[in-house]
């Protein structure tokens, strides 16, 4: 089985880390996992988006076109990657900072206010985690416990973001689970 | 747990030179290979070597001619444009026969052109570059754990044969991030009998591309031949995947040839019987393996990030047996894996229409 999604947003939201996070933890599962930056003259506040893919096999081409998910962190990101999920796909949608419905009607849509829940967990930057727990509340590609375990790790230097981001990853797992129940 | 680390392409090159025992850098920064000198300038002082960035591309790839000279494992690294700087060097190294290893983490050309994935350079790494009869050893991984097996093969191969090496890969398989595993991997070194590095109680080296009489020239040249053609005879290293049963033959490498594998799987759920043939030495080219592949296949596709380059020595080995055919992408841009399987399924029309 292979997994592929897009994350997307502006520069400094934390898109890159957010999908290294999440190779990092398919990679503790044992899976093969590729990241990829879109990379470009790209500054603070400018557009941001990475590749991940998470398999069972071989991975193949680190280039996809139609990723099976896409997150979205603020509106241009919606414009660019709507069309792009594959039909019966997942797109995550930052409600906070998109101010607009999704057309697609033959995809699952999770919406999440991942900005409005990190601002009220302590810091808007955790917005990242927020929107990574909603879909991974929707679609367990690699269980929250492997990203927690991850994050104790990646920030072994920095202990005192843990408990944030942690909080972070369950407030939008949350959030989805909230979702599907209604 | 996993011992593999996720690692950059960029930065594998960076340790995997570290553990081939490579205690010298000298390089200059440019997109998308910078997170390479990057990492080596944190690494190299921990390892008590050198990590320089000189003031030009030319005056590092002259630093490596001094370093490779002295008898020490020597890399530099650059991106397209910088590799141009660096071709009169690249010569002289060849013509001294320095072992060194320089990598190519190739942008869209020409000119300045944009800082996005290509493989427009294969011309100038595997047909010179600079100028006079010479080669160097290219080596196109595919994957962030084949760059680190590449590296150390590199340093390896370059000590054998007194050549200098190229690692040739595009800006997407230098920036993204895979697992890698260094191993237990431990370097052989070997002497270097010739090296400028004191001459105590030993007559002086003398390390020069210069031979002012054209008889002593020619026959620098014919050895340099003779070398050549061993390297040829001993070093084709190449991937054969879903080859047994094919009927097309799709030909592609570096980071292009997953977009293909990927193009290839598509195809074969709905029964067309492709494969990939991948190239893993530029140079010297797998010519043996290709023949074969030539003699079993009906026809062939040619997938790069060129406007064609590596298919014309497809071509020279096909020697007009088959039809081969061409997609690729300029400018920075990359073919999806619908693009490639549109091309593989428009062959397989065409063998059925015939059949």
């Amino acid at each position: 089985m292979t997994e592929d999604l897009i994350i997307a947003g502006f520069g400094g939201q934390g898109v890159m880390s957010m999908g290294q996070m999440l190779a990092y933890a398919g990679l503790s599962e044992d899976k093969n996992v590729l990241w990829m930056p879109a990379y470009g003259p790209e500054t603070r506040g400018g557009f941001a988006n990475c590749t991940v893919i998470v398999s069972d096999e071989e991975i193949g081409s680190p280039v996809v076109s139609h990723p099976k998910a896409v997150i979205v962190l603020n509106l241009p990101s919606l414009d660019k990657f709507e069309d792009a999920v594959v039909p019966g796909g997942v797109l995550v949608v930052n409600t906070s900072l998109v101010n607009r419905e999704p057309k697609r009607t033959d995809i699952d849509i999770v919406h999440v206010p991942a900005s409005d829940i990190a601002n009220e967990i302590g810091s808007s930057r955790a917005a990242n985690m927020v929107a990574l727990g909603a879909f991974l509340a929707h679609k367990p590609i690699i269980s929250i416990e492997a990203v927690k375990n991850t994050l104790k790790k990646v920030f072994a230097a920095k202990p005192q973001v843990i408990p944030l981001n942690e909080k972070a990853l369950d407030r939008g797992a949350e959030a989805a689970r909230v979702q599907a129940a209604v | 747990m996993s011992e593999k680390k996720l690692m950059k392409g960029n930065e594998a090159i960076g340790e995997a030179a570290i553990t081939a025992g490579c205690r010298h850098f000298f390089g200059y920064p440019i997109t998308p290979q910078s997170e390479l000198p990057a990492y080596l300038s944190k690494r190299m002082p921990q390892v008590e070597g050198v990590f320089l960035q000189a003031e030009s591309e030319v005056s590092a790839i002259n630093m490596v001619y001094g370093a490779a000279a002295s008898g020490v494992r020597v890399m530099t690294s650059s991106s397209s444009p910088g590799v141009s700087l660096k071709q009169e060097g690249i010569s002289y190294l060849a013509s001294s026969e320095l072992p060194s290893v320089v990598c190519n983490i190739m942008r869209a050309g020409p000119g300045l052109g944009t800082i996005q994935p290509s493989q427009s350079d294969y011309f100038q790494a595997v047909k010179g570059g600079g100028h006079g009869d010479y080669h160097c050893l290219v080596l196109a991984p595919n994957s962030v754990q084949e760059i680190v097996d590449l590296v150390r093969l590199a340093f390896d191969l370059a000590d054998h044969y007194k050549n200098p090496a190229m690692i040739l890969i595009d800006g997407v398989l230098g920036q993204m991030m895979e697992p890698v595993d260094f191993g237990n991997y431990k370097p052989t070194f070997v002497e270097k009998p010739w090296a400028a590095n004191g001459c105590k109680d030993r007559k002086p080296n003398a390390i020069t591309s210069i031979h002012i009489d054209p008889k002593d020239m020619e026959q620098h040249n014919l050895r340099l031949q003779k070398k050549y053609a061993l390297i040829s005879e001993k070093e084709q290293r190449s991937e054969e995947w879903m080859m047994e049963d094919a009927d097309i033959m799709v030909a592609s490498y570096g980071m292009t040839s997953r977009i293909v594998k990927s193009a290839i799987r598509k195809a074969r759920e709905e029964g067309i019987k492709v494969g990939l043939f991948r190239p893993i030495t530029l140079w010297p080219f797998p010519e043996k393996k290709l023949d074969e592949n030539i003699n079993r296949v009906k026809e062939i596709l040619v997938v790069e990030l060129s406007a064609g380059q590596m298919i014309e020595d497809i071509k020279l080995v096909n020697n007009g047996r088959l039809p081969v055919s061409f997609h690729g992408r300029m400018g920075g841009m990359t073919p999806s894996v619908e693009d490639i399987y549109d091309e593989i399924k428009k062959i397989h029309d065409r063998l059925t229409v015939k059949a």
